[in-house]
């Protein structure tokens, strides 16, 4: 059905792109499962799903950046096969990146024109016409820009501005915004708009990445979405609603191995209560609360605020404004050393740059945080009580390590995390943030994480679950906070925790 | 990592084998430099046949104690992977201003305690600075190296302050029981360093630092005191180092040291420590001093050329890193 839908949509309209049974593996995982895309000139075209759903990999294939295992891609009627980013530029395809390509250290002008700078007839860079090339872009896009300041300097949203124009700059036939609104104001992404409505009549063909429905709904006309990294469905935008994505982003998929959640306790106590957060003046305000025993869940999409609001709690970020309250009594948590004396331990989002002292051993990594538990007298340590301790820990978590001397850095990914996950096991903190505790992590190992963070509940631990797979989500959380552009904007219990809710309120708003 | 040390084939716990016990004595970052000091001994043996005499040796300790006190705090500085360049000049500094109280009749206990003071008071400055103003080691450190200096230049004039009691030279030149006394002072403070540095929580603190500082102070340890701690180290050991040189020339001298902090910086990467932080020993430390001490002794002894000491120093060096780059 869907490949008669592309037939019929082939005879209405010429394809720009043709992107066909397209996949690509890395190192054992599938990111792409042969995805076919069709956007026509002229088209405002969406790419939705999840994260990690394979869009970003589709993007790069189609850029250049990576290189596809199989299928093809056909631009304008011709097959294209990319070896690099710059054959892809050549080839009229424009990306703005998600995560920017600019230099920091180089001003707008000249990460405008990296790599294709205009020269005078001596050979010398005609910096005066790139300048007012640059500026010229910047007025179409309705934005002020300055230009000669090095891009570090200007406001997250200016850089996007000038992610994009790089990306106009080129003349583009194919044009790819990698979700572009998620720094900008409102009024910023209806200058986006204006320009992609103009950009489209010249008959570039454009294709837009963002989670934002009614964005979607505002300016694309056709959408297709992929889920596990498979086309999922493609639909005119003008004949389809916001309940009929969802229901493709989030499939019915078969459950993964999740502990059974214990009903709810209404009695338990509040072990931490966030009663004012704010991390940025004029910013979003939130509040929300752990009970002992209890895993929260804090869902949404990357960048929607959920690291920054646990980096923000622990005292690793600066607050502009922050009431906490750990087991009834107010605590100031300046740092993440005085959260700890507070009982709070984070397990950070990145585990070798955050979590893991590589050059450590599973030992030292592990009684990294807690050695004033392993005093032998006065202020020696007991390699002893350490190594007892360790091995220990090793069996509890079922870390696969040569012992307790082997070198973390030779650990594989899930064993590291387990030995970070280790550290706050045999330690006295009874508040746990854990961020993306399973990222990266094969699915042997995730069932392993589950059962133990259910089993931490169980014993009297208040868990924070950051996560951006669904189902982890779904499967473990007793409660949900959903976040949305820096705020939580619902709270989900019991029945009411289904990935289409997660969704909807992750994308919409409402 | 501290396992360094505390790797069986070192502490002399039992192995599971010999054949791993040797992998594990290899994988130490002891292994090159105690390789190098064996080797480079074994051939200025082979050269002259002075060097094998217990007057040289208590010769080698002598010249190298200075920099080897000095090396110390150095350690606990690159180990949590910064630098301290201020070094050779709080030494003059301090051993300036201990000559001076001296000359100036106060008793050489209360000369040298204040000595000790004004280098912790200038490691607790650069401390504070890198901790807490996030001001990048290299650069703090430069700068207090240049005031220090001209610190030491000012209180003396630029000349040599002369007129110590005689029995102060003990501490650089005397012996007991027919060891250097200064050599005492060194092993003194390497011993407190090693069970600093490998059975403290501070001392794991100081290799996590150097390992990973952001992963360090996500896990709840108070880095900033850390490293305040770790550069008021340096400028005691720097202090120390001074009154000793001062002991030993019997003056205060503003101008020496220059050039020092290069020469503990060639110590402790001589001794394995990766200049990036987070791997190492103090252990490793004495051995790469005491190698640059017997490669300056041997080669004097042999007549080589000093200038063309400096580049087969120099060319050693370089070897010593690939080495150890090798090793990883």
């Amino acid at each position: 059905m869907v490949n008669a839908a592309l037939a019929r949509q082939d005879e209405a309209e010429p394809a720009a792109l043709v992107v066909s049974g397209v996949s690509k593996s890395f190192v054992g995982t599938r990111a792409l499962d042969r995805v076919s895309l069709r956007v026509a000139a002229g088209e405002i075209h969406a790419l939705l799903g999840e994260n990690g759903a394979g869009k970003s990999t589709l993007m790069k294939i189609l850029c250049g950046v990576h290189q596809p295992d199989e299928g093809t891609i056909t631009l304008h009627g011709v097959e294209q096969h990319f070896a690099n980013h710059k054959e892809a530029v050549q080839a009229g395809v424009g990306i703005a990146f998600q995560e920017f390509s600019l230099i920091p250290d180089l001003d707008a002008v000249e990460n405008i024109f990296l790599g294709r700078e205009i020269r005078s007839s001596f050979g010398l860079l005609d910096r005066q016409k790139m300048r007012e090339r640059a500026a010229s872009l910047f007025a179409r896009l309705g934005v002020a820009v300055p230009l000669d300041r090095p891009i570090r300097e200007l406001s997250v949203a200016q850089q996007q501005f000038v992610e994009i124009a790089k990306a106009l700059a080129l003349d583009a036939r194919l044009l790819i915004l990698d979700e572009p609104t998620a720094t900008l104001t409102p009024g910023e992404v209806e200058h986006l708009f204006t320009v992609m409505r103009e950009v489209k009549r010249d008959g570039v063909a454009i294709i837009f990445i963002s989670h934002h429905m009614e964005e979607i709904f505002e300016i694309c006309d056709r959408v297709t979405v992929l889920r596990d990294g498979a086309f999922a469905g493609s639909a005119a935008v003008a004949e389809t609603d916001m309940d009929a994505l969802i229901e493709m982003m989030v499939g019915r998929r078969v459950d993964a191995s999740f502990p059974a959640k214990p009903s709810p306790d209404p009695n338990a106590p509040i072990a931490l209560e966030v009663e004012t957060l704010q991390i940025e003046r004029g910013g979003p305000v939130n509040s929300f609360q752990v009970r002992r025993g209890e895993i929260l869940g804090f869902a949404g999409l990357v960048g929607s605020g959920r690291t920054e609001t646990a980096l923000a709690v622990i005292g690793a970020t600066r607050a502009h404004r922050k009431t906490v309250r750990v087991h009834g009594a107010e605590a100031r948590l300046p740092d993440p050393a005085t959260a700890l004396a507070h009982g709070i331990g984070l397990l950070p989002e990145s585990r070798k740059t955050e979590g893991l002292i590589t050059p450590f051993s599973v030992r030292d990594n592990i009684t990294l945080n807690n050695l004033a538990k392993y005093r032998a007298f006065g202020p020696l340590l007991s390699g002893r009580a350490q190594r007892a301790a360790t091995e220990r820990l090793i069996g509890q978590v079922r870390i696969k390590a040569g012992g307790p001397d082997a070198p973390a850095e030779t650990l594989s990914g899930g064993n590291q995390q387990k030995v970070v996950i280790a550290r706050w096991l045999d330690h006295h903190a009874d508040i746990l943030f854990f961020d993306e505790p399973t990222r990266g992590i094969d699915i042997g190992a995730k069932a392993e994480i589950y059962q133990l963070m259910r089993g931490l509940a169980a014993e009297g631990f208040s868990i924070v679950m950051i996560s951006s797979e669904l189902p982890e989500v779904i499967g473990m959380a007793d409660r949900v906070a959903v976040f949305r552009r820096g705020a939580i904007v619902r709270t989900l219990e019991g029945a009411d925790i289904t990935p289409e809710n997660v969704m909807r309120y992750a994308t919409a708003g409402e | 990592m501290p396992a360094d040390l505390a790797s069986p084939a070192l502490r002399g716990a039992p192995a599971s084998a010999p054949s791993s016990r040797f992998a594990a004595l290899r994988r130490s970052s002891l292994f090159y430099p105690l390789v190098g000091l064996i080797v480079v001994s074994a051939l200025m043996a082979f050269a002259g046949d002075a060097f094998l005499s217990a007057d040289n040796f208590a010769n080698i300790v002598r010249q190298i104690a200075v920099i080897a006190i000095i090396a110390v705090g150095m350690t606990f500085v690159i180990l949590s992977g910064g630098i301290d360049l201020s070094v050779g000049a709080v030494m003059a500094l301090t051993g300036t201003i201990a000559a001076g109280l001296m000359a100036g009749g106060l008793s050489p206990a209360l000369a040298f305690l204040a000595a000790l003071l004004i280098g912790v008071a200038i490691g607790a400055v650069n401390g504070a600075l890198v901790a807490y103003a996030g001001m990048p080691s290299i650069i703090v450190t430069l700068a207090t190296m240049g005031i220090a200096r001209g610190l030491a230049l000012i209180y003396s004039g630029g000349y040599p302050i002369d007129g110590l009691p005689q029995w102060v030279s003990v501490f650089g030149s005397g012996s007991l029981a027919g060891v250097p006394v200064s050599g005492i002072i060194t092993v003194a403070v390497y011993l407190a360093a090693w069970v600093v540095l490998a059975h403290t929580a501070f001392g794991r603190h100081v290799y996590a630092i150097g390992g990973n500082e952001v992963a360090t102070r996500l896990s709840g340890i108070r880095v900033g005191r850390d490293k305040l701690a770790i550069y008021t180290i340096s400028g005691a050991t720097s202090a120390l180092a001074g009154i000793v040189m001062t002991s030993r020339l019997m003056s205060g001298q503003p101008n020496a040291g220059t050039g020092f902090e290069l020469d503990a910086i060639a110590a402790v990467v001589l001794g394995g420590t990766a200049i990036i932080g987070g791997r190492g020993s103090v252990i490793g430390t004495l051995l790469g001093a005491l190698l640059l001490g017997v490669l300056n002794n041997g080669l004097n002894m042999v007549g080589v050329d000093p200038y063309v000491q400096n580049v087969i120093k120099g060319v050693i060096i370089l070897l010593a890193i690939y080495i150890s780059r090798e090793r990883r």
